[in-house]
């Protein structure tokens, strides 16, 4: 008998407000009465008694809920439910029951639905072992009778997202309850490839989803040729997944060669030969201090951390799925990354999460969307709560990130997110044996995530979210828990040889990886599975979550099956390691594959690509460059302007003379209002504003690690540098997680963009205190398609800059990952990611009680300021807001001024490391009260920041050209000084240039001759003091003139609210 | 002395279990964390035990509703073993996830008769009119503005009988949950719980006083951050107490200096004592 149970809470639920809210944002008139949670069920009794205590002892909490069971098809008890439960008097009265609107979704069947499994265990608790549920849901009472149109609307775009759930009008069918599974009946595929053409190669390829080119067919037809075979379908496949861009990284690896404005050069592997490379140098130097344990080989990179624990790191990205799901995407891309950790070495116990997402604007026009793109804000609030749900139940604190926002990202918005894990020393290699069983550890398989890896390989379109909905996945983080609790436990009792995760590609690249030096034997039948009529292919390449695969001693099974059984982990013996160099997949004892693996994995075609790269002739202006590149000419372009131009201010936009009518005197344009505006602009810029909204959502303290949270101040709403854990209980040995990303500034230079975000990853962890001596690097490249020459020429630069940015700092790169492909097509719109690369630094901190925080302390402390600033203001937030208020002012007669909007961020390789030892010298010192980056908005904003988040004002005078630190006592440290200004700056340039390795400090007066003696030769300067006022006041160097003067709660009200509104 | 022995239940979604071990081992106490799967096959090892503690995480994952699953285990399958538990003087904690699984499980505020139609939508359906059920007329719905939230906040503490806040006045500590907002079904339970000096535990601001929003993090009725039973020996709560035992764990830490320890060792410590 089939049951439906529905839930309906007697007030207006969380979820009920939600669509309230998309509702009106979406002017969509409608009136939502009532929500309500649905669960399918079968039972083997046809009294309705069961079921009935089902709802009533599991499903209903009744202080806020009531329940009804219909049997399927059975008319549902409308006024029974309105009446009760929900819907606001006024509005059932508006609303004659026979009018309303029933709108129940449900997750796809292939769709992992986590609930189904945790309910019909609850029922087994309750004896009720004989009811299954089968699927749940979502329900939505709308007072009105809605038309086809309008519903179809709300269903789509506000009610479910297509690409996983299904909805249904009305009472639901009894075909939805229908069982998941059919017959699967083996058939062996063999795919005619000998004597294909070149078409039907590539059509092959295309039709497949295989994302190979005509090269790499070419290539494998060569070969089968020579066999004298035609291959299967799997071996095809797994060729497909094993050579994909996603698993092997072709472009960063290939030949290139290059030819710039900087001349012309070859790399045989652009990785090895400049990221690679770099750290290798680094080791070397380094010599017995060595610290990397191993780099680039495994799926994490590993440090030593102490004496007893090695730590590792890993970003991944997980860009296509959350374009089309962003809950699912980023849902799985956390869950994937957390996999990753477990499956590095012999297994990490992850101890953080670090998530940054790249959106366009939230407040997007919704009519300027193209279609199968969803509007940003929908994207950020899934995207967060699929990060939220899946860390937050993992129980591992997200301690870090960042959010960019560039209307570039509309249609493909980026989600990195990344775990830091602890292996203890000597479990940090692996390998499996031969004689090994290949075991099968956590959830089951099923059809979801298939071609995962070559749909992320491939542009999106607007059909991707219909014909790639099986590759986007939804995780199930109790699954992965559990399997985390088995997995540590059994690593401590040495169960295993080699563990690796199942990514993309499934079994495919996980067991293809694993048996590369051996070869091994599968048995795709022995696979547990979430439901029946799976062929082998789709067992082979399933993305299905949450599993891992273990090379286990058969003498270590039984004692590993025991301890998965104890918790209710699921493991199966697929098959088993052997010598012999191939790759054997069977199907109830059939070969239906037989692969190479020397062919599998050394066989694809190397190529010479071909890359350039000049800077833009004039200055790339932001407004050409911030717009989706239109295919159809520049009269659209500059519609799409017009309404980002507004877009990116929210508020109150300060376009009252934003900027002096003179700017060629430095004297006449210091009107004092104008640079406060600009300030208050800048805060409220969304890159810049308070992410509280989003950090507050995930647990940034379980495991009770915290030292220095993501929010840092007198009401713990200040922006902190870098979050600091001490992972280990017992110890004050600590790690500091930061991240450096500026894709404005890859708009000029991808060098200096990367030299720039590696530079901004070392500030934020060195100022909270990590030790410059010990911080380890990641990269990740989000490229769009690099089959351009310009944009393969832009990843070379950058991964220079990297690489010689690492070099600079001493801080190898230990591990890496690249996106490549984020573009979109639609119609005749062309959509391409500004090039992005995000740098995530490590850093080990030796004493946490020594680190610092970012807000002001004590008023009359001193404020000093590290570094020098220069005249760079190409891609700078200044220069953003200016642009976006239409005052873009390139035309000035001041020629240093014209040159400062065209020259991007430096890093001065030479003296940026002696700065950050320096900084870190002082704060081992122990007499830094606060320390702080400048970063974005350059000084005025890194000094609002600093008060608001202390709660006390500061006295500023701008430095003027020329200035060094006052002389000390002995006169002799003069000659010796540096200035901290390049040059005879305007005021504008010192208030928000963002020039690179800048730093401000609180000390206290009396440090001030330890703080001269130890910055001798450095440039730094005394810029005032903090003050008990609560109001920032900053002069110009001859305090003439008030160039900023504004409240904290002006300042702090400018920052926290511009994206929070948008959000809430 | 012998150490107290504390019983830490872990079921699959629990994710404070080994921090709240290290508070009550630095608190003097041994304990061992324990999966409820070995629980259930011989409940009667909870003798062994002085305290049993249900920590934080997502037990079963929230499914359905937080802590419920967990709590229909405690109910169904070791409702016995925990009676006796705490009629032989011993103590129950439930942080976070571990308080919703107690509450739901009836541990804290008794079930009560209800007429069935209280519940269900269609009991005519049914064909049980007129049966009576028993419901929880407490419970801890979402927070009122629907999201997961990590804050810290500040307590108010009437400790009356309980053990475990003896000494406590006001301190702080982080909550981190969705699900927190305490309820009562109706006035009566309400007046009840704060007639038997159940309230223990309530959000306030930096001065004591009770205010709403971000102070009260959850829209909990009367401010409430953690109940204990009639005995005063089962105590629920919401906010983390095992986050607060190092001092480098307090958000200040860096503006105030080091504390010789955080806030919420006492508790531990008060467990430990209560036996000796």
């Amino acid at each position: 008998m089939l049951w439906e149970i529905a839930i309906y809470p007697v007030e207006p639920d969380a979820e009920h407000r939600r669509i309230s809210q998309e509702l009106r944002e979406g002017n969509v008139q409608a009136t939502l009465l009532c929500t309500g949670r649905v669960y399918l069920a079968i039972s083997e009794e046809s009294s309705p008694c069961s079921v009935g205590m089902l709802a009533m002892a599991l499903l209903t909490d009744a202080v806020l809920e009531r329940y009804a069971i219909v049997p399927a098809g059975a008319r549902l008890p409308l006024d029974g439910i309105l009446k009760r439960a929900g819907a606001e008097e006024n509005e059932r009265q508006r609303a004659p029951s026979q009018e309303a609107t029933i709108v129940t979704v449900l997750p796809r069947p292939d769709v992992m639905d986590p609930v189904v499994e945790s309910v019909t265990l609850a029922a087994r608790d309750l004896g009720l072992s004989h009811i299954r549920v089968l699927r749940t849901g979502r329900r939505y009472i709308f007072a009105e009778r809605l038309e086809q149109s309008l519903l179809d609307r709300i269903a789509r775009k506000i009610l479910a997202n297509e690409v996983i759930e299904e909805w249904y009008l009305g009472p639901l069918p009894e075909s939805v309850w229908r069982a998941l599974g059919r017959v699967y009946r083996l058939q062996r595929v063999e795919v005619p490839l000998r004597q294909a053409s070149d078409e039907e190669l590539l059509r092959i390829s295309r039709e497949g989803q295989l994302a190979l080119s005509l090269e790499e067919m070419r290539t494998i037809q060569q070969y089968y040729r020579q066999l004298g075979r035609e291959p299967t379908d799997i071996e095809l496949e797994t060729l497909a997944q094993t050579w994909s861009e996603h698993c092997s990284h072709k472009t960063f690896k290939s030949a290139i060669h290059y030819v710039g404005a900087d001349g012309s050069r070859r790399y045989e592997n652009l990785l090895r030969d400049t990221i690679f490379a770099a750290t290798e140098t680094i080791r070397q130097r380094l010599g017995p201090d060595d610290w990397c344990v191993s780099v680039f080989r495994d799926n994490a990179g590993i440090v030593r951390f102490d004496e007893r624990y090695h730590v590792c790191f890993k970003v991944e990205t997980h860009n296509h799925p959350s374009a089309i799901e962003p809950y699912g995407g980023a849902n799985t891309g956390l869950g994937g990354v957390i996999r990753d950790v477990l499956g590095t070495g012999l297994g990490g116990k992850p101890i953080a999460n670090i998530d940054v997402f790249c959106f366009a604007p939230p407040d997007w026009p919704e009519a300027e969307i193209p279609a199968g793109v969803l509007h940003p804000r929908r994207t950020l609030r899934g995207v967060v709560a699929g990060v939220r749900d899946y860390g937050n139940r993992m129980g591992i604190p997200t301690v870090a990130g960042a959010v960019c926002f560039d209307p570039r990202y509309l249609a493909n918005p980026l989600v990195f997110c990344g775990t830091v894990g602890l292996i203890p020393v000597g479990l940090e290699h692996k390998r499996p044996k031969p004689g090994d069983l290949i075991i099968v550890l956590g959830g089951r398989t099923g059809r979801d995530g298939i071609h995962g890896a070559t749909f992320s390989s491939l542009e999106l379109t607007e059909q991707s979210e219909t014909i790639s909905s099986s590759a986007v996945q939804i995780g199930n983080a109790i699954t992965e828990k559990k399997m985390l609790d088995v997995l540590l436990a059994a690593r401590d009792r040495g169960l295993y040889h080699a563990i690796t995760d199942c990514g993309a590609g499934g079994f495919s690249s996980a067991i293809g990886e694993m048996a590369a030096e051996l070869g091994a034997s599968v048995h795709l039948d022995r696979a547990p599975l979430k439901y029946q009529g799976l062929s082998y292919t789709e067992i082979w390449i399933s993305e299905s979550q949450e599993r891992m695969i273990l090379a286990v001693p058969p003498s270590a099974w039984p004692e590993l099956q025991a301890l998965c059984v104890a918790e209710d982990v699921e493991a199966a013996v697929l098959g088993q390691f052997e010598a012999t160099g191939y790759l054997r997949l069977y199907y109830e004892g059939q070969l239906v594959g037989e692969l190479d693996l020397h062919f599998l994995h050394e066989g694809r075609p190397k190529i010479v690509r071909h890359a350039t790269w000049f800077p833009a002739s004039s200055p790339p202006g932001q407004m050409q460059t911030m717009c989706p590149t239109h295919q159809t000419g520049s009269s659209e372009q500059n519609d799409v302007c017009g309404t980002q131009a507004e877009s990116l201010l929210p508020g109150e936009s300060p376009t009252v003379e934003l900027v002096p009518s003179s700017h060629s005197k430095t004297e006449s344009r210091s009107a004092p209002q104008d640079w406060t505006l600009v300030l208050l602009g800048i805060l409220r810029s969304y890159n810049v504003a308070s992410k509280e909204w989003i950090i507050r959502q995930y647990d940034h303290e379980v495991q009770g690690t915290s030292v220095l949270k993501p929010l840092v101040g007198v009401a713990h709403d200040g922006p902190g540098d870098a979050a600091v854990i001490a992972p280990v209980r017992g110890s004050f040995r600590g790690l500091a997680l930061g991240c450096g990303i500026n894709p404005c500034y890859g708009d000029y230079d991808p060098y200096w963009m990367a030299a720039s975000a590696v530079d901004e990853a070392v500030r934020n962890v060195v100022a909270v205190g990590a030790d410059p001596q010990r911080i380890a690097l990641l990269d990740n490249f989000c490229w769009g398609n690099t089959d351009r020459a310009d944009l393969l020429g832009a990843l070379v630069r950058a991964a220079e800059g990297c690489r010689d940015a690492a070099l600079a700092f001493n801080t190898p790169f230990i591990s890496g990952k690249d996106s490549l492909n984020n573009e979109f097509h639609s119609g005749d719109i062309h959509y391409v990611i500004p090039p992005t690369l995000l740098i995530s630094a490590l850093g080990i901190v030796t004493d946490v009680r020594r680190c610092v925080s970012m807000d002001f302390k004590r008023p009359w402390n001193l404020i000093v300021l590290v570094g020098v600033t220069r005249a760079e203001l190409a891609g700078s937030h200044y220069q953003l807001i200016l642009n976006n208020a239409g005052r873009m002012p390139i035309q000035t007669t001041g020629n240093d001024q014209l040159s400062a909007w065209q020259r991007v961020p430096t890093v001065d390789f030479s003296l940026a490391p002696r700065i950050v030892a320096a900084i870190h010298q002082a704060i081992q010192r122990g007499y830094v009260r606060a320390c702080h980056d400048l970063s974005e908005g350059g000084l005025a904003v890194a000094l609002a920041e600093m008060c608001f988040a202390g709660g006390f004002g500061a006295d500023i005078a701008l430095p003027s050209y020329g200035t060094a630190p006052p002389r000390g006592d002995n006169g002799s440290d003069m000659r010796l000084s540096v200035s901290v200004l390049e040059g005879n700056l305007p005021d504008d340039v010192i208030l928000f240039s963002e020039s690179n390795t800048r730093f401000l400090l609180e000390i206290p007066p009396e440090a001030e001759a330890d703080f001269r003696e130890l910055f001798t030769g450095l440039p730094w300067c005394i810029l005032g003091t903090v003050s008990d006022a609560p109001q920032l006041t900053i002069f110009d160097s001859q305090r003439r003139h008030r160039l900023i003067d504004a409240s904290l709660d002006e300042l702090k009200a400018a920052w926290q609210t511009a994206l929070t509104e948008q959000l809430t | 002395m012998a150490a107290v022995r504390v019983l830490i239940l872990r079921a699959p979604g629990t994710n404070c279990d080994e921090e709240t071990q290290f508070a009550f081992e630095l608190a003097g106490a041994h304990a061992c964390r324990v999966h409820i799967n070995r629980l259930r096959e011989n409940p009667r090892q909870l003798r062994d035990y002085q305290v049993l503690v249900i920590p934080g995480g997502f037990s079963y994952g929230d499914d359905v509703a937080a802590g419920k699953i967990l709590a229909n285990q405690l109910r169904y399958y070791l409702g016995d073993e925990l009676q006796r538990f705490r009629d032989d003087d011993k103590l129950i904690l439930g942080i976070c996830n571990g308080f919703q699984a107690l509450l739901k499980a009836g541990l804290i505020v008794p079930p009560a008769r209800k007429p069935k139609h209280a519940v269900c939508l269609n009991p005519d359906f049914l064909g049980a009119k007129e049966d009576a059920v028993e419901v929880i007329p407490a419970t801890l719905a979402v927070n009122a503005h629907g999201r997961f939230e990590d804050r810290w906040v500040f307590l108010a503490t009437q400790p009356g009988r309980c053990p475990f806040l003896a000494g406590y006045d006001r301190w702080q500590v982080p909550v981190a949950h969705g699900e927190g907002r305490f309820l009562c079904s109706d006035e009566a339970t309400w007046q009840a719980l704060e007639r038997q000096g159940q309230i223990v535990l309530r959000y306030v601001d930096a001065e004591g006083r009770l205010a709403g929003y971000p102070f009260n993090p959850n829209g909990s009725q009367g401010n409430v951050a953690g109940v204990c039973d009639v005995t005063g020996r089962v105590l629920g709560l919401m906010p983390h107490p095992e986050r607060h035992i190092l001092p480098t764990q307090h958000p200040h830490w860096t503006r105030r200096g080091l504390a010789s320890e955080g806030d919420g060792l006492r508790l531990f410590r008060n467990a430990v004592y209560y036996f000796q």
